[in-house]
């Protein structure tokens, strides 16, 4: 256990160093889906930390019980259970924006971020420890949707949360709203981070 | 005696590589995770059936007067009368319900019918609102309620591009997908990529106007007596 990383530890690697779609490109497919705004971004991060944070919590309740060969199974079944409750949250609840978010919400079942959490933290480590763990890389996640969408949403629209924050005469670049802009800002993103990281190594 | 003593061993082996035992964290996991959305689902699902009752209620003047003339009475503080109403079909012995909304304006006069249905997509089930003028002569509008297919290619039967296509079209003739050019006054333009989805929900409305002509007809009849 001692070369194993403390609660707290897990919980800041999760924001930046181990970050989810910026170091470990986990999660890209929404990534790059749900970002031309931040209103759907947030909501997107929401519903991701709250199945990662279940799925964690109760697959390392669970851990000492696991079958090796048949830990798959189990770990996809609790996802597919929070992804449903989430998802059926969200159409009673923010019906507009379950609409929007379509189908990006039940494909959280096969989100990489979440099974890959379960597998290296959850599974066989104790409970505060994953929960941790989820709440770092759950914030961790939130941040990556929430810079794409940031990026996207001012050049795009010209406005943040759906409030105008560029002048009028502003002409709004269609194609960051589109699935290009998605991949170029991504990828500038990915770029500077890298860029960042490498400068502070040498 | 040797074997009397090996028995037990074998059995236990045998015992614990029975599937059924080894499986029995995820069969008793499936049952409460089963048990808990079930509960889930009788909780939230008078929530959620509300929320669409509401979104269809509000979409009946846009769909049978078009977005223009629906933004004229929303300025002028009318609204449509909105009545439910459950029509069966019965065909070959087999009974089906339409849920359709009689819309009248205020002074009572018929302004048409609103019919929700829903049919199998590419991805999942695709559930439609059709608007019908009151003779049930012509199509007069569409809006997709609810639908799971494939993002950038089948989901774009949702924008308005797409679905203003059904506006004005008779309900004389079936509809028909068409590649690329849709000359004939009953044909329908594919969404590029997705052939499926546009013949699903061409198939739905087809089907519909088919069941419910007839029946809504009827109705309108006697109602004006």
């Amino acid at each position: 256990m001692a070369d194993q990383p403390t609660p707290l530890e897990r919980f800041i690697r999760g924001i930046l160093p181990e970050n989810p779609v910026y170091r470990q490109l986990l999660g890209l497919c929404p990534t790059l889906a749900v970002t031309n705004s931040m209103k759907a971004a947030i909501t997107m991060a929401a519903a991701v930390a709250f199945v990662l944070l279940c799925a964690n919590t109760v697959t390392s309740l669970i851990r000492n019980l696991l079958k090796p060969h048949l830990r798959i199974v189990v770990f996809t079944l609790t996802i597919a259970t929070f992804v449903t409750i989430a998802d059926r949250m969200l159409a009673a609840y923010m019906y507009q924006m379950s609409k929007t978010l379509g189908p990006y919400i039940p494909l959280i079942i096969v989100n990489c971020l979440i099974i890959c959490r379960c597998e290296v933290c959850a599974s066989k480590q104790p409970v505060f420890t994953a929960i941790s763990d989820a709440t770092g890389q759950s914030l961790g996640y939130g941040l990556a949707l929430a810079s794409v969408a940031g990026v996207r949403e001012i050049l795009g629209t010209g406005m943040f949360f759906g409030f105008r924050v560029l002048p009028a005469t502003w002409p709004d670049w269609a194609v960051m709203v589109l699935p290009p802009g998605a991949f170029i800002t991504l990828g500038l993103l990915l770029g500077a981070v890298n860029w960042y990281s490498g400068r502070g190594a040498k | 005696m040797a074997e009397t003593e090996k028995d037990p061993a074998e059995m236990k082996n045998r015992f614990q590589n029975n599937y059924i035992l080894q499986a029995w964290l995820c069969i008793s996991l499936a049952l409460i995770f089963g048990i808990s959305l079930a509960a889930v689902q009788a909780a939230l699902g008078p929530v959620i059936i509300e929320n669409k009752l509401n979104e269809t209620k509000e979409k009946v003047p846009e769909l049978l007067l078009g977005t223009e003339a629906a933004e004229k009475m929303a300025a002028a503080n009318q609204a449509f009368k909105i009545t439910p109403r459950s029509i069966v079909v019965e065909k070959n012995g087999i009974q089906k319900f339409y849920s359709v909304f009689e819309a009248r304006f205020e002074g009572g006069r018929l302004g048409g019918w609103v019919t929700k249905v829903d049919g199998q997509g590419y991805a999942d089930k695709i559930e439609l609102l059709m608007g019908l003028d009151p003779s049930i002569e012509t199509i007069t509008g569409l809006f997709i309620l609810d639908q799971k297919e494939t993002p950038g290619l089948g989901n774009k039967i949702i924008e308005v591009v797409w679905r203003g296509q059904f506006a004005g079209k008779s309900t004389g003739d079936q509809l028909k997908v068409v590649k690329g050019g849709a000359k004939a006054a009953n044909e329908i333009d594919a969404v590029t990529g997705a052939t499926i989805s546009s013949d699903s929900v061409v198939a739905i409305i087809n089907k519909t106007i088919n069941d419910l002509r007839q029946p809504l007809m009827d109705a309108g009849r006697t109602q004006k007596e």
